[in-house]
């Protein structure tokens, strides 16, 4: 088992050039202050995208302004509190082809039943 | 970066160098991004296509929502303290962070309990008699999103117990990590939800 640690520690050292050695590498995660910090930012953006749903702005720049901060703060949690950003770049091909592939599948029904129709 | 915390993954020699479990949880991820994104292209395809009340402006009341919003999020950070704790070794904290969790979880799910009810008695049906493309769209989606918290609440208290007769091995953080990520999961697609039903407003149909 040390010997085993020590295996990790040294590929931990060594950085992951070795792919069968990427998953087992150590990782760093943020610290606690780095996810409350996170957290905090999250909260505020909740505050500010309510605050623009009772803005009566024009329909067009309301929308846009929501679905970049739920764009932002969909990307936080993502990097941050699931790793992504500090992980192996193949969970991430992972996540984003089925994350590309709802969106896909949203923009092409859409367009096929609401603009074609 | 100075104040982080390292955790490694358990020793597992696979053909991909990665732990399939973690593998195998961000590939399931990945699946039911495809799940919400039909769910909620659904809804979106079919919003303001109700012919019958009650319509959207006359059910939601954002500010409830708004709060709900709030505790899910707070779960979120709540869950990467626990992780922290574990990967401190301090299991004790990481079991409150894991409870506080559910409890935040238990409180978003009550609260759209509370929500379906009272829509249901204002007329918001999923079928039947009565019932109209708004509540069907609009219940089947944020109630598949209830159930996927239900089970995150089952994870978490499962995770509470398992850690707290020792059965969970050595290296408590991998476990804490992985149902971390399925709790982040029904965040991220929350957020989406709370945007696209809730905030987005539709326009009010004429006569209305």
């Amino acid at each position: 088992m040390q010997e085993l640690d020590r295996f990790h520690e040294e590929a931990g050292a060594r950085g992951v050039a070795d792919p069968r050695e990427a998953g087992h590498a150590r990782h760093t995660h943020p610290s606690a202050k780095e996810y409350v910090r996170i957290g905090m930012i999250l909260v505020v953006l909740t505050g500010i995208e309510v605050w623009i749903s009772y803005s009566g702005l024009p329909h067009g720049l309301m929308i846009t302004l929501l679905f970049f901060f739920a764009f932002v703060k969909f990307a936080l949690v993502v990097l941050w509190f699931m790793h992504l950003r500090f992980d192996d770049a193949r969970y991430s091909r992972f996540f984003i082809m089925g994350f590309a592939g709802a969106c896909i599948l949203f923009l092409v029904v859409l367009l096929l039943f609401k603009a074609f129709a | 970066m100075a104040d982080t915390t390292t955790h490694a993954a358990p020793a597992e020699h696979t053909s991909t160098g990665l732990p399939s479990t973690k593998l195998a949880m961000w590939i399931f991820l990945a699946s039911e991004c495809l799940l919400f994104g039909a769910l909620i292209t659904t809804y979106v395809l079919y919003r303001g296509s109700s012919t019958t009340p009650p319509y959207q402006h006359e059910v939601f009341d954002i500010a409830y929502t708004s709060v709900s919003s709030f505790v899910l999020l707070a779960s979120s950070l709540t869950m990467v303290l626990s992780l922290v704790a574990a990967e401190k070794r301090d299991f004790a904290r990481m079991r409150l962070w894991l409870v506080a969790t559910a409890l935040l979880g238990m409180t978003f799910v009550g609260g759209q309990v509370y929500e379906f009810t009272s829509f249901y008695h204002e007329g918001l049906k999923i079928g039947g008699p009565g019932s109209n493309l708004f509540g069907t769209t609009f219940y089947t989606l944020t109630g598949f999103h209830g159930v996927h918290v239900t089970v995150g609440i089952l994870m978490l208290l499962s995770l509470v117990g398992m850690s707290w007769a020792g059965r969970l091995p050595d290296d408590q953080a991998f476990p804490v990590e992985m149902v971390g990520l399925y709790w982040h999961f029904v965040d991220i697609v929350w957020i989406v939800i709370f945007t696209v039903v809730y905030l987005i407003p539709q326009p009010k149909p004429p006569g209305t």
